[in-house]
């Protein structure tokens, strides 16, 4: 398999007053077309910062990160924000429209593809409510509507589900599954929950507290189409634990040292 | 407890209650009737000028000018203040001077304005034209600067060109705010062009208040606070309600939760 992303020896420091901080040190990843790669990592080890960097906001200090073109003049990737970024003064129809809009998608096309996503994400009844007007939960499914609909080469998620309620993120887990499944576009899904990743991914990736290196990856045995039945396989069981085993150092070092 | 009918009852009735006790003071000579005239004469004054249009040119007069100055003044601060807070090294450049400038009361240079326009309407909405100026260029500009960053990156993240980003996220983001400017400019420059008409007019309610004062008729000059009163919440309600218009997403049209209704 051809490689969709590759990130090689990044590093990034921010300037920062006083000292400083280096977020990124070294790292190297390789995607193929069509895996969901998750990236687990401590707060603050540097995981929106390399979403950042892959979508392009961001520069990288040193190293290279680099997507794939394809043939279709379809965008690169499209970003799903932790913290949503949905436009307030943006219908639910308009913000899921605005990729396609600023790429300059007749009105009726870009319409009908955005009614289709927001279908898919069950927002239907809310195509013209403002996202004041909606609950955190459907905001995000906003957030991940607009990406999707953008249709790019690579969906970049960083931590969609994370400000959410467990039941809300079980059932958006489920959904996210499904949306995907429908064409299995080249995934990086950042979260910091183990079971979200194993649960999603095809291979999971620990990342070190800051400076944020890689540290460990595991591939993800359960076969596609999954859904959140896995987790009852003790193997999911078995598998969750090895990652935090792995990880647990890390979570403790990245709270700073204690007294 | 809150009844809303209660609540309407105390908001209505407190205020007719002081103009009573007002009005009894007066009677019983605890008040001076040459420096507050009884409610009741103010009443009456009020209807006979209303009646006979005297209210009305004046007012006309004041709105005019204050429709005009504000026009120009909003247009160019709006222009200046989006102008500013785009551009990193015009604002650099300028913020300074216009922060400098903005402080100056306004009525202070009426005087220099009056020696460049004249004493005819240009000196008038030029005055509340500068006032206009100053407040929407600074909070047009810190609005602009003030756009949530999030917000232009995820701009950004879907390809937004410089054009787009203005039109979709820069100018709606910092709309709020602008309206906040605009609203304030308004109620400065109505304070602005009552000064101006007490020294350098002929008619507007300036002049009215301040003849009535000359004249030693102070139930006139009551009268005209009730016109200022008046022109302060009309203007304050068409802001408002044309801020609803233009931005529709800060309304909240659908009651839930948290309102609870005992009525
Ligand atoms: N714009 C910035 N300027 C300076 N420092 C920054 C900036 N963005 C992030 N940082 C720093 O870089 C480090 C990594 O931040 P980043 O947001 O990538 O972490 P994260 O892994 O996404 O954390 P979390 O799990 O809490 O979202 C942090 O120490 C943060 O303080
Ligand atoms: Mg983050």
């Amino acid at each position: 398999m051809s490689a969709k992303i590759i990130v090689s020896d990044v590093t990034k420091i921010y300037p920062g007053q006083g000292r400083p901080v280096v977020a990124l040190d070294r790292v190297s990843l390789k995607v193929p077309e069509g895996e969901f790669v998750c990236i687990v990592g401590p707060s603050g080890c540097g995981k929106s910062t390399l979403l950042r960097i892959l979508a392009g906001l961001v520069p990288c200090s040193s190293g290279t990160a680099a997507i794939a073109g394809g043939d279709r003049g379809k965008p690169l990737h499209s970003l799903v924000f932790q913290e949503y970024a949905i436009f307030p003064w943006k219908t639910v129809l308009q913000n899921v429209a605005f990729g396609l809009q600023m790429r300059g998608v007749a009105r009726p096309e870009r319409e009908a593809t955005a009614c289709e996503w927001i279908g898919r994400v069950g927002l239907s009844e809310f195509t013209d409510a403002y996202p004041r007007q909606l609950s955190g939960g459907m905001r995000q499914r906003v957030g991940i509507a607009r990406a999707f609909a953008n249709d790019p080469e690579v969906l970049l998620m960083d931590e969609p589900l994370g400000a959410l309620d467990a039941q809300t993120r079980l059932i958006l887990m489920d959904e996210l599954l499904h949306l995907w499944e429908a064409d299995r576009k080249t995934v990086v899904y950042v979260t910091h929950d183990i079971e979200e990743a194993i649960l999603l991914g095809d291979r999971v990736v620990l990342m070190t507290a800051r400076p944020g290196r890689l540290k460990a990856e595991f591939t993800v045995p359960f076969t596609r189409p999954r859904g959140i039945e896995v987790m009852g396989d003790p193997a999911f069981a078995g598998l969750s634990y090895q990652i935090w085993e792995a990880l647990r150092d890390e979570a403790i070092a990245a709270m700073g040292p204690r007294a | 407890m809150s009844d809303p009918h209660r609540d309407r009852l105390l908001a209505l009735g407190a205020p007719i209650f002081l103009v009573g006790l007002w009005e009894l003071a007066i009677r019983t000579g605890v008040l001076d009737a040459r420096f507050f005239p009884p409610p009741s004469l103010v009443i009456l004054t009020f209807w006979r000028l209303l009646t006979d249009g005297t209210l009305a040119a004046h007012t006309a007069a004041s709105v005019t000018r204050v429709l005009a100055g504000f026009a120009i003044g909003a247009a160019a601060g709006l222009a200046a203040g989006l102008a500013l807070g785009t551009v990193r090294s015009l604002r650099v450049a300028l913020e300074p001077t216009i922060s400098a400038l903005y402080v100056i009361p306004k009525v202070a240079i009426l005087p220099l304005v009056m020696l460049i326009f004249g004493l005819g309407e240009a000196s008038k909405i030029a005055i509340i034209a500068i006032a206009t100026f100053f407040i929407v260029v600074i909070n047009t500009t810190a609005a602009v600067v003030g756009v949530e960053p999030l917000y232009i990156e995820a701009g950004r993240a879907f390809g937004a060109r410089r054009l787009q980003m203005f039109a979709h996220i820069i100018l709606p983001g910092a709309l709020p705010a602008i309206f906040t400017g605009m609203r304030l400019a308004l109620g400065t420059a109505l304070i602005v062009i009552i000064a101006a008409e007490f020294v350098a007019a002929k008619d507007g309610i300036g002049y009215f208040i301040w003849f009535a004062w000359n004249t030693l008729r102070p139930e006139e000059m009551f009268a005209g606070f009730i016109v200022i009163g008046a022109l302060g919440m009309l203007s304050y309600e068409v802001v408002r309600r044309i801020g609803r218009r233009v931005m529709p997403w800060l309304e909240d049209d659908r009651p839930r939760g948290g309102r609870v209704d005992h009525g």
